[in-house]
């Protein structure tokens, strides 16, 4: 049996931060290893064919499909432009004629005798990679894009919406506790990335949209508040392709929750920093977790100590956070780990673990039901 | 193969790569029959920093070694095979869905009949259909090429026309999969597979458009003519490219490939071979579940016809929160005998979601997500029921008494009178701290009628043996009877409704609606009645070999009810005991939850309290 716990999210003060950067499609990579970028550069480029319309010239000039491609005016290849002719048969003798026009600018993909169908490419659609960090491109993937690193602190959420996004870090609620309402926010927290404690409403979520703050980085959320902002009930959690204005990422649940404290005092100490966030999440095999990644200036390559936590699994000691009921979000320490299965008040059987927490009252605890937090 | 025969196989060892952990089974013949040994399971290696699925294999097949004591692997990791003695086995066979499974899309040209056809044997051959394409389905060319693009299956199937029918509209579809040029999801260097199973007389055409720019594999016609579907050779021909391709292309797949001695199948695939031939060699009608953290899988055999649905966002993890979406509030908390906050309700799902792996610890955590269970199967269930029907678009003989039905052709196959068995498997179900629970999720999930056994896989082993029965059928039936299932009973639900509603002020669950009795095998004679809104329960548990009890059964529902034999006919049958044993449900078909709230609560409590569910204190103190 594997581990049967769940590994916290990391929340590290310095770490080699490297990130792919590559492109849905071979294209082209503009720059090289070495280069210094910031999360606005360009380091790919590459055109996505263009979208394709199809217009059945047999029916719109009631002809056999087989006689279709004697009466095209452009041939397989052709660039044609929007409204232009790009078919006319004539019938009484070149009395009458009509004719078929393209829908839009593009060039003429294939014309085929079997369902008098032509199909009309668009042009290219470009697409660029920006570098999203603030770094060093170390790997370039020709064709297909770069790896960006850079040295910084790295703070997983558990959920978020909205993408790839960076501005200054700026702390508006007092401490990890105090719930972020559209008071505290300002004209001050455009651009930024905001910070608050153990639950952002929905009115302070407007407001940060509405100033343009670039982010929001909170304890908890509450699914009402989702949905209203969503505007559908999240079914699967699969988001970051959202375009609501703003990123979110939500560090501990749903609900009011805390912030865990070393969470905030890590955001805290970088107050005025750049943060580059992203709030694209996706629960299911391969998981995706939303980020905080705060990149500090300087030599990617220097050697850095950095701090060392090994994955050596519940130890009497380890600090722990409940993720279910019916002590969800609260805070202790494993004082016990027996080893055989214990049924529960729901009379499952489940390895279990008793644990202290700050107000030195103890609980036993499903290990599926917690979260190890690093030191 | 090796050159075994049947009879001189001794000893199997079957795994099951499933997206999470492997699972490997041992089954020896003992005397005469075959039986489950013991089961061993290992994490999946697919994923970094592995990426060879042989070692979660070899992980599992060690933990067997283990339990079992016999050697199965040698020095360097390999099956040693045949068996000699306590050392080897003499087949090894696997199915697969990590990675995955098999993801893929289906185009066809009516969405009701070729595309439904095309549907029908992807799911079959055990695919997850991402998308279903047709000239009909409403959407414009370059919104299905986006789509195609966007979508990156394993595989596609092209379907449309009846043999020697119109052409124009199929090459039609070709011509939008060719500009969409889909590629597959694993392996940049390879051609998409592309299947087309359609009319013979546009194969040319199709040839010609999508020759150069996929791997074309032309089958038999999915649909020769419209009274008849021939899935058997697309479904084949998809089952051999999953192989040759998919797999393939997964890592570590190439070596399990020359370990096995029958091809892998998709673990969807080899669960509904199983299914088929329990029904085929019983003659009997069974829906089965398996109910996970994603998705809600559902097989049904009736009338000899064997039906697959996946349901792919309907699940008790990952998907919960979209059960919670699409059923509603209302529908998961008409389960539930206490009142809950909306609010914290909505907050308790989410962080279910996005910490999937948490169980509950209380007694109330465990009613709601046994409500959630509910409905997921409920909806599903309905999925499935619009699938599995009769061929639509087919001339059918009507009588005036159809045509004021106003049904709509495509009648479903889903006879809940007809059906024998009904099977569940997931963690909900499996792992649910009393089977008596697991036993009321399926009844309200399913809703069956008249008398339904009822019985839940407890570890999950279709797969293995669905894909063993390919290569040794009696193993895998005996080892499924015997070993597989957990017999929880039979439920005896008289179908009918009273007119009104039952509510606090009119008393009609006073009413009786059903007269039993039953011989039990110890002779003793149990008699009585079964109100209205009434449920009850009788033990019948297993004789010394652990086979379930019989006990005769005469039901004598009254007027206006049915228990198979039509409205107020009496019934006599055998029925079978379980860890359950006998559930008689008086709450009617079509089921109505009391409307007022007070009323739900008090029967819902009254319900399970009858059938120990939950513990009676728990039940009082919420």
């Amino acid at each position: 049996m594997g581990h049967a716990y769940t590994p916290g999210l990391k929340v590290t003060e310095k770490l080699l931060v490297t990130k792919k950067r590559i492109l849905p499609l071979k294209g082209e990579v503009l720059v090289k290893v070495g280069d210094k970028v910031s999360p606005d550069t360009v380091v790919a480029r590459t055109n996505l064919p263009g979208n394709v319309e199809p217009i059945n010239i047999a029916n719109i000039l009631g002809l056999p499909p087989e006689d279709v491609p004697e009466h095209m005016l452009k041939k397989e290849g052709e660039k044609v432009k929007e409204n232009e002719v790009i078919a006319r048969s004539k019938t009484f003798f070149g009395l009458f004629s009509s004719e078929c026009k393209s829908k839009s600018e593009g060039t003429i993909e294939s014309i085929s005798s079997i369902t008098g169908q032509v199909l009309i490419r668009g042009n290219p659609i470009p697409v660029e990679i920006k570098a999203y960090l603030e770094g060093e491109v170390v790997e370039v993937f020709p064709k297909e894009g770069v790896s960006v690193s850079t040295w910084g602190s790295f703070i997983q959420g558990i959920f978020g919406i909205g993408g790839e996004t960076h501005g200054e870090l700026k702390i508006v609620t007092k401490d990890n506790t105090e719930v972020l309402t559209d008071s505290l926010i300002d004209k001050e927290c455009a651009g930024k990335v905001i910070v608050g404690g153990s639950l952002v409403t929905s009115p302070a979520i407007k407001k940060a949209v509405s100033v343009g703050a670039k982010g929001i980085v909170i304890g908890g959320f509450d699914d009402k508040d989702l949905r209203e902002f969503l505007g559908y009930d999240l079914g699967v959690a699969i988001t970051g392709s959202e375009e609501l204005g703003i990123t979110l990422v939500v560090t501990e649940g749903f609900g009011q929750i805390n912030m865990a404290e070393r969470t905030f005092e890590l955001l805290k100490s970088k107050q005025g920093k750049m943060a580059c966030i992203n709030g694209a999440t996706q629960i299911r095999a391969g998981v995706i977790r939303p980020e905080v990644v705060i990149p500090y200036a300087g030599d990617i390559h220097q050697k850095i100590e950095t701090e060392k936590f090994e994955n050596v699994g519940l130890q009497i000691g380890s600090p722990i956070r409940v993720i279910r009921e019916p002590y969800f979000g609260k805070l202790g320490k494993v004082v016990d780990l027996p080893s055989p299965l214990q049924k529960l008040e729901s009379e499952s059987s489940a390895r279990v673990l008793e644990v202290e927490f700050a107000d030195k009252k103890r609980a036993v605890i499903p290990r599926a039901n917690v979260e190890m937090l690093e030191e | 193969m090796k050159d075994l025969k049947p009879e001189d196989i001794n000893v199997i060892v079957a795994t099951d790569c499933g997206s999470t952990t492997t699972k490997a089974i041992l089954i020896e013949k003992r005397g005469d029959e075959y039986r489950l040994i013991v089961r061993g399971e290992a994490p999946t290696t697919v994923e970094a920093p592995f990426e060879d699925v042989t070692m979660g294999v070899l992980n599992s097949v060690a933990e067997v070694e283990e339990l079992s004591g016999r050697k199965i692997l040698d020095e360097k990791g390999a099956i040693i095979s045949p068996a000699k003695g306590n050392v080897g086995t003499d087949i090894y066979v696997s199915t697969s869905s990590a990675g995955g499974g098999l993801q893929m899309m289906v185009a066809g040209v009516v969405r009701s009949m070729t595309a439904e056809s095309a549907e029908r044997a992807a799911l079959g051959a055990g695919a997850i259909v991402m998308d279903v394409i047709a000239s009909n389905d409403k959407r414009l060319p370059h919104q299905q090429i986006q789509r195609i693009r966007h979508l990156r299956p394993d595989m596609i199937v092209l379907s449309g026309g009846i043999d020697g029918g119109t052409t124009t509209h199929v090459v039609e579809l070709a011509e939008l999969l060719s500009a969409a040029d889909p590629k597959p999801r694993l392996g940049i260097g390879y051609r998409l597979p592309v299947i087309y199973a359609g009319n013979v007389d546009a194969r040319e055409a199709i040839k010609n458009t999508l020759g150069d720019k996929v791997d074309l594999t032309i089958v038999d016609n999915i649909r020769p003519v419209l009274e008849r579907e021939n899935l058997f050779p697309a479904r084949e021909k998809i089952h051999d490219l999953f192989m040759e391709h998919v797999m393939a292309q997964a890592p570590g797949y190439k070596k399990l490939m020359t370990w096995t001695d029958a091809p892998i199948m998709p673990t969807p695939g080899a669960v509904g071979l199983i299914m088929k031939k329990i029904a085929d060699e019983e003659g009997i009608e069974v829906v089965g579940v398996d109910i996970g953290g994603a998705t809600t899988d559902i097989f049904s055999v009736f009338q000899g016809t064997f039906n697959r649905t996946v349901s792919a966002n309907l699940g008790m993890s990952y998907s919960v929160s979209n059960v919670f979406a699409e059923a509603g509030l209302n529908n998961v908390m008409r389960w539930v005998p206490f009142h809950m906050n909306e609010r914290d309700l909505r907050n308790r799902v989410k962080n279910k979601m996005i910490r999937p792996t948490t169980i509950p610890q209380t007694m109330e955590d465990l009613i709601f997500e046994q409500a959630i269970a509910k409905e997921a199967l409920r909806l599903a269930f309905i999925q499935h029921k619009s699938f599995a029907t009769v061929l639509k678009g087919i001339q059918q003989q009507r009588t005036i008494a159809d045509a004021f039905a106003q049904t709509a052709g495509g009648l479903t196959l889903v006879n809940m009178m007809t059906l024998n068995m009904l099977i569940g498997s997931g963690g909900v179900l499996s792992h649910a701290p009393r089977r008596d629970q697991a036993a009321l999720m399926l009844i309200d999930g399913f809703m069956p009628e008249g008398v339904t056994r009822l019985s839940v896989d407890s570890i999950f082993m279709m797969p293995q043996l669905g894909v063993l029965s390919t290569v040794h059928t009696k193993a895998a039936v005996e080892v499924f009877n015997k070993d597989c299932l957990i017999h929880l009973g039979t439920c005896i639900a008289p179908a009918g409704e009273l007119k009104v509603d039952y509510s606090s002020t009119t008393r009609r669950e006073e009413k009786e609606i059903l007269k039993f009795k039953f011989h039990m095998p110890n002779g003793e004679t149990i008699e009585g009645t079964l109100k209205y809104a009434e449920m009850k329960k009788f033990p019948l548990g297993f004789d010394d070999k652990g086979v379930p009890l019989k006990a005769k059964a005469t039901l004598e529902p009254l007027r206006g009810f049915d228990v198979g034999a039509g409205k107020g006919t009496k019934v006599e049958k055998e029925i079978s005991g379980g860890v359950t044993g006998i559930i008689l449900d008086g709450r009617g078909r079509p089921f109505n939850v009391p409307v007022d709230d007070k009323i739900r609560v008090q029967k819902l409590k009254e319900w399970m309290i009858a059938l120990e569910i939950y513990p009676k204190e728990a039940l009082e103190r919420l």
